[in-house]
């Protein structure tokens, strides 16, 4: 019985041959596809995309798209930063006939995105926080970011204004550059308020860990932090955490005022549908997709929530101010003098990084008046 | 003392808070895998019962406003759950940890199908018993907000362990457990009472996954299990398959698993990774500590397929 299953050789050589065949065609898809009016458009991301955080603002970019004529997209969620997301950028390039591809999530830049690069050179992969670099990296890869510090900056001016305690929390996932500069901004936005603010910050050490993340909420509020805001993918649980602690909350990656209206102050937003439009364009138009883009509050790449009724008359117009400084451009929230809470000098008097700043995305410390560290 | 700052008392606050709060969906998987294992079956498959659990609570919660009828929906689909693994395992030559994991699969994919419209909306969650009323510290007070299903599962886990020792009942689960012949010799059929025993561990572990969902952390989320299931899985053998073991490694496992966030609070921030490793840790430590090169694991039921 057991031999129905047994392939002999010579069927074995037929049907690898088969699946080379097909193979090639399938490769050889793509190219034809590429720079024609209709495309395809790949979306990975990392967990479910309704996740009130990171992979909802994604798709929302994403559902934004399905309206231009000649784009269809294809998305797929949950998809680990392992192996597995090679396996699913190929199947969207073999079967779906991608033509561009977003992994949005920071683990799948290096090593996945880019052994699939070298795979698949006329496909184009943009990658959202990944650090690509013209001397290190392939032409047909790519990142995109947003300055989504400053927006933290703001949220921690509204945070200055609100707190009682002096004390704000903040729930990160893991000590990455662009985690660090969310950190950083939120203190600095809130010692602009009042200087004597500090800022606790726990790392949960993965990017979703619902219970961990609401036990570090709570360890939070009972150290008196009365302030809480997060940067992990879905801020669902440290919101209605938070909120049900009575502390307020300033919101990350999406609006989540729906969960907490009376707590939810403000919130720094994604606003991907300008990016994913931009890139596509592009595509449609045959142009040169672009390899580096970086945008903040100006250029539409991200927004701030609405201000929450718990809102102050003083933290509005200081808010209000702020933005309306950060709109002109050239508005820096790391400059001199500033040591890391380490006591090493991070800018001397005078320095300042502006928010396009390529330092900043390489970012290791934090700043003094955070409590917490890097590793 | 000032109200808001608790200092260095916050690590062994949260500590029994986090014992109180994270421990209870271990409580109730690990009661029912103990159940189960002790009639000579091991259902993996816990996992998937305990994340369905949790979507199922939270959707007829959601649409009944009751968080009460959604526990007793959790509790009827983990019941399913079991059964059907029972159901399947009577059957010659079917291997039960390979069922299990199918069913692990299966239970979260169903969960992430049914549950995509329910992440949006908020389900009234289950209410908590304010035992901290006492103190005019709210960290105390919040510390000591017991949810009712806490205490039922320690309630439980003492039921069970006397009626192991001390019902008809626990002693045709042991029997059945130990040895399929005596307890055919006795007239009893081994089939039937393993499917109830799996049956009723399924619905505890439904149980498990309405706690999740409908109070701590409280929201339906594809990740709200991060491989609690799992873990109180293994935790039945960790408590030798007693009751009052199961919720004592669960007490711990809770306690342990808010040992990090508690000591970056209080700025003992270096080796964060490693804190997060100290529920792992202390397991190593006591498996080793009592296990013993002369006997096999005490307690063992004889017809698990692990111990055969």
């Amino acid at each position: 019985m057991t031999d129905r299953f047994m392939l002999n050789r010579r069927q074995l050589l037929k049907t690898s041959a088969a699946g080379a065949a097909l193979g090639l065609a399938s490769a050889s898809f793509p190219i034809s596809r590429a720079f024609a009016a209709a495309a395809t458009v790949g979306f990975i991301y990392v967990g479910p995309k309704d996740d009130y955080g990171y992979n909802q603002a994604h798709a929302e970019g994403a559902a934004s798209l399905k309206g231009i004529e000649g784009i269809s997209v294809v998305e797929e969620e949950n998809v680990p930063e392992t192996v597995d997301v090679q396996k699913t950028m190929e199947s969207m390039i073999n079967l779906d006939g991608a033509s561009l591809i977003f992994p949005t999530s920071f683990g799948y830049f290096d090593p996945h995105m880019l052994a699939m690069c070298a795979k698949f050179p006329d496909v184009q992969f943009r990658h959202c926080g990944g650090m690509w670099n013209k001397d290190k990296h392939p032409m047909n890869a790519g990142s995109y970011f947003g300055y989504i510090g400053m927006g933290q900056y703001l949220n921690g001016v509204v945070a200055g204004h609100t707190s009682k305690s002096k004390k704000l929390g903040f729930v990160a996932a893991k000590p990455i550059p662009q985690v660090l500069l969310n950190i950083n901004s939120f203190l600095l936005g809130a010692r602009s308020v009042d200087p004597t603010i500090t800022c606790q910050v726990i790392f949960t050490g993965e990017w979703s860990l619902a219970v961990k993340e609401a036990e570090a909420t709570n360890a939070l509020v009972d150290q008196g932090a009365d302030v809480i805001t997060c940067h992990v993918d879905s801020p669902k649980v440290v919101v209605e955490t938070a909120a049900g602690r009575g502390a307020f909350v300033c919101g990350y990656h999406a609006n989540q005022s729906p969960l907490a209206p009376e707590k939810y102050l403000t919130g720094a937003e994604w606003n991907w549908a300008k990016v994913y439009k931009m890139f596509v364009d592009d595509l449609v138009a045959g142009a040169p997709l672009p390899n580096f883009t970086r945008g903040g509050l100006a250029d539409g790449f991200v927004k701030m929530s609405p201000l929450g009724p718990a809102v102050g008359e003083a933290a509005r117009k200081q808010f209000d101010a702020t933005l309306a400084e950060m709109m002109k451009g050239g508005f820096s929230v790391i400059k001199g003098p500033l040591k890391s809470n380490k006591g090493a000098v991070v800018a001397t008097e005078g320095q300042a990084f502006v928010e396009t700043a390529i330092e900043l995305e390489s970012m290791d410390y934090l700043v003094e008046g955070v409590v917490g560290s890097t590793a | 003392m000032d109200a808001t700052e608790i200092g260095l008392w916050g690590v062994p606050l949260a500590i029994l808070g986090g014992a109180i709060r994270v421990s209870t969906p271990f409580i109730f998987v690990s009661l029912g895998e103990a159940i189960t294992e002790r009639s000579g079956r091991i259902n993996l498959g816990l996992e998937g019962t305990l994340v369905f659990g949790a979507m199922t609570a939270y959707a007829v919660a959601v649409m009944t406003n009751s968080p009460w009828l959604g526990l007793l929906a959790a509790a009827a689909a983990g019941l399913c759950f079991g059964l059907f693994h029972g159901w399947i395992c009577k059957f010659p030559k079917v291997n039960d940890i390979a069922i299990g994991i199918a069913l692990m699969l299966f239970g979260s994919g169903l969960a992430f199908f049914f549950g995509k419209p329910f992440i949006k909306p908020k389900a009234p969650n289950l209410p908590a018993i304010p035992f901290g009323a006492w103190s005019d510290i709210p960290q105390v007070q919040a510390a000591l907000d017991v949810n009712v299903l806490f205490l039922i599962g320690a309630a439980l886990s003492l039921v069970l362990w006397w009626a192991f020792r001390n019902t008809r009942a626990g002693l045709i689960v042991r029997v059945v457990g130990d040895s399929s012949d005596a307890a055919r010799a006795m007239g009893l059929n081994p089939n039937t009472v393993r499917l109830l025993a799996t049956g009723v561990g399924g619905a505890l572990a439904g149980i498990g996954g309405a706690y999740l969902s409908l109070y701590y952390p409280g929201s339906w989320t594809e990740r709200i299990s991060s491989g609690q299931g799992l873990m109180a899985v293994a935790l039945v053998i960790f408590a030798r398959w007693n009751p009052l073991g199961c919720f004592a490694a669960a007490l711990l496992f809770g306690g342990a698993g808010a040992l990090g966030p508690a000591l970056q609070s209080v700025g003992v921030t270096q080796g964060y990774y490693l804190f997060y490793a100290a529920p792992y840790i202390l397991t190593l430590i006591i498996m080793i500590a009592t296990s013993s090169p002369t006997r096999s694991l005490a307690g063992a039921p004889g017809e698990l397929s692990i111990t055969k």
